[in-house]
């Protein structure tokens, strides 16, 4: 009842904040839109495993360091579907055939030209025998894969955490500083009911922002989708719900609008530099187990997963479950931080 | 029925700064207790900790015989706070909608009360603008309203007739009359003297010290004074030649 109330309250204020309601679901589209168009992709370093007689694998080996040996073509085969490497290539003269991982376009590329290049530098009677173009296949993704279509789908998982946080911490935040948490406190009203009715009543419009933001990738911006949308619907509401929880949490500890601002670079850009959108691989190592801590690194690589792999609900269950742990604890950590105000 | 605040001993500090030192004081049902004191003196302080909202550092604080604080017997208070607590996007009617379904109103009861209170507040006829194209009075009344939904046995009042024009505010005074007569207990805390008299029951706060109690004549006739504020000053330490 009480939280129905709250619930119903908050749907009717945003629907008067009009401008705040346009930055939650037009200013994610905007900035999709202008990364699709001037993103450039930049230099890789691949991984391929080459499967072959011995003299080509040395010969391979030693005009490029991307290269590593493999005995036996399916365990090259699995490590690139574990995406231990970027490619596979099969040399089986006369023929060639090169197999990419196919989900990271850069990676792709980078992959195609490193083999070219080495083959192209094989001895004469070698050469001879492999001048027939290399058969590619893909084990994801095609061959007019953008890298748009790569790191689409953090994008979109970083832009619902980004807005979502900042305006329900802000909502929360202005509760305190009209003093109209003070009149809750002073009604019956429980701290957790608070909190519950808060992550209800912006649910509600997360639920539309996840859907439209998606749809509007999908179908007007054309990233690549490979799994179900409403997965990647319900994965984004996950990220959007945890968000909506450490906001409200955060807003606890800023005394106005600014100090809201100031856990932007805190809280939120860190979380774009270990959730995977830039590869962690070449990071210093003891900062590495950071990125177990953010919720973007499980959101955004579940949205990748069922976009560019097809995963489905197997696939991608575990990371649904840590977004749901971390709402609960960010919740929970929110109800014991309202007792500052009111210890009931 | 005796006592329906009993405030015994109630200390309050904010880490090491003392807010409140030793505050002992009853308020009994049907009673209008007035505070009065400066900005600074603690009176805030004193009613939130009485609405249950704060907790004393020592002493004790019994509400309708219950320790606060006390989820239930807070439904029994109506409090307005110092800042008029309203949510600016929303018009009269839907702020009062939500505080009153916060406290179980709902239906024709809802209906009901919403229409009592705005009448009671002369503020049926804007009910339907947002509220953050109220003036300053104006809110101030919508807060007052807000508080007196649920009619509750206890109201508690913070400075409730700032900017309030004369006229307005001597109405408001009427109602809070007609409600203590009918049953309610009401606290109100001011720092306008002339205000004071109208309380059955004064308790001047100086500095966190409860300095003088008793009624308006009473005060006034202990002091030989002729204005509350006199007897104010006569308790705050300063003595006038005469």
């Amino acid at each position: 009842m009480r939280i129905k109330a709250l619930v119903i309250r908050i749907i009717r204020q945003f629907i008067r904040d009009k401008r705040t309601l346009a930055m939650m679901f037009i200013a994610p589209l905007l900035i999709l839109t202008l990364v699709n168009l001037v993103f450039s992709s930049n230099d890789y370093e691949p991984k391929i495993g080459v499967v072959s007689d011995q003299k080509i694998v040395d010969l391979l080996r030693s005009s490029d360091n991307a290269f590593f040996a493999y005995q036996n073509a399916s365990i090259a085969h699995q490590d690139l579907a574990d995406e231990k490497l970027d490619a596979v290539l099969e040399v089986t003269l006369p023929s060639t055939s090169i197999t990419l991982e196919g989900s990271n376009p850069t990676a792709n590329k980078s992959s195609i030209t490193t083999i070219e290049k080495a083959l192209r530098s094989l001895p004469n009677q070698d050469t001879e025998k492999t001048k027939n173009a290399p058969e590619i296949n893909y084990l994801h993704g095609s061959a007019d894969m953008e890298t748009f279509d790569y790191i689409g789908p953090f994008l979109i998982g970083f832009f619902i955490f980004f807005f979502v946080f900042l305006i329900s911490g802000v909502s929360f935040l202005r509760e305190r500083t009209t003093g109209t948490l003070e009149r809750l406190l002073a009604t019956p009203m429980r701290r957790w009911e608070m909190v519950v009715g808060y992550v209800i009543g912006f649910g509600i419009f997360t639920i539309l922002q996840s859907a439209i933001i998606v749809s509007f990738a999908i179908y007007i911006l054309d990233i690549m989708m490979a799994g179900s949308i409403w997965l990647v619907i319900l994965i984004t509401l996950m990220l959007a719900i945890t968000a909506l929880s450490l906001g409200t949490l955060l807003s606890a500890f800023a005394t106005n609008e600014l100090q809201m601002i100031q856990f932007i670079p805190l809280v939120v850009v860190p979380q774009v530099f270990f959730s995977g959108l830039f590869s962690i691989e070449t990071m210093a190592e003891w900062l590495k187990p950071l990125s177990i801590i953010m919720p973007l690194t499980y959101g955004g690589e579940a949205i990748r997963d069922v976009m560019i792999q097809g995963d489905g609900w197997n696939d991608i269950y575990g990371n649904v479950l840590v977004l749901i742990g971390f709402s609960l604890l960010f919740m929970i950590l929110n109800v014991l931080a309202l007792k500052k105000h009111r210890k009931l | 029925m005796g006592s329906v605040i009993k405030v015994a001993n109630v200390s309050k500090n904010y880490r090491s700064h003392q807010v409140l030192k030793n505050i002992g004081l009853t308020v009994n049902k049907n009673e209008i207790y007035g505070l009065l004191g400066p900005s600074g003196a603690g009176k805030t302080t004193l009613v939130k900790m009485i609405a249950g909202i704060e907790i004393p550092t020592s002493g004790s604080i019994s509400v309708l015989d219950s320790s606060m604080p006390n989820l239930k017997i807070m439904t029994q208070i109506g409090f307005m706070a110092q800042s008029d607590a309203l949510y600016g996007e929303l018009s009269g009617r839907e702020n009062l909608e939500f505080f009153s379904s916060i406290y179980g109103l709902k239906g024709q009861k809802q209906k009901e009360r919403i229409h009592q209170v705005t009448e009671l507040v002369n503020l049926s006829s804007f009910l339907q603008k947002p509220v953050n194209q109220y003036s300053g009075g104006m809110k101030r009344r919508l807060s007052l309203a807000a508080a007196l939904l649920h009619e509750p046995q206890i109201l508690i009042l913070d400075e409730p007739t700032v900017g309030i024009d004369p006229v307005l505010r001597q109405s408001i005074w009427d109602e809070l009359y007609k409600l203590s007569k009918s049953g309610t207990t009401i606290l109100v805390t001011t720092h306008v003297m002339d205000e004071a008299e109208k309380c059955g029951q004064l308790g001047m706060l100086r500095d966190g010290k409860l300095i003088a109690s008793g009624t308006p004549q009473e005060l006034k006739n202990f002091t030989s004074s002729t204005s509350i504020e006199d007897a104010f000053l006569y308790f705050g330490g300063v003595h006038r030649e005469n």
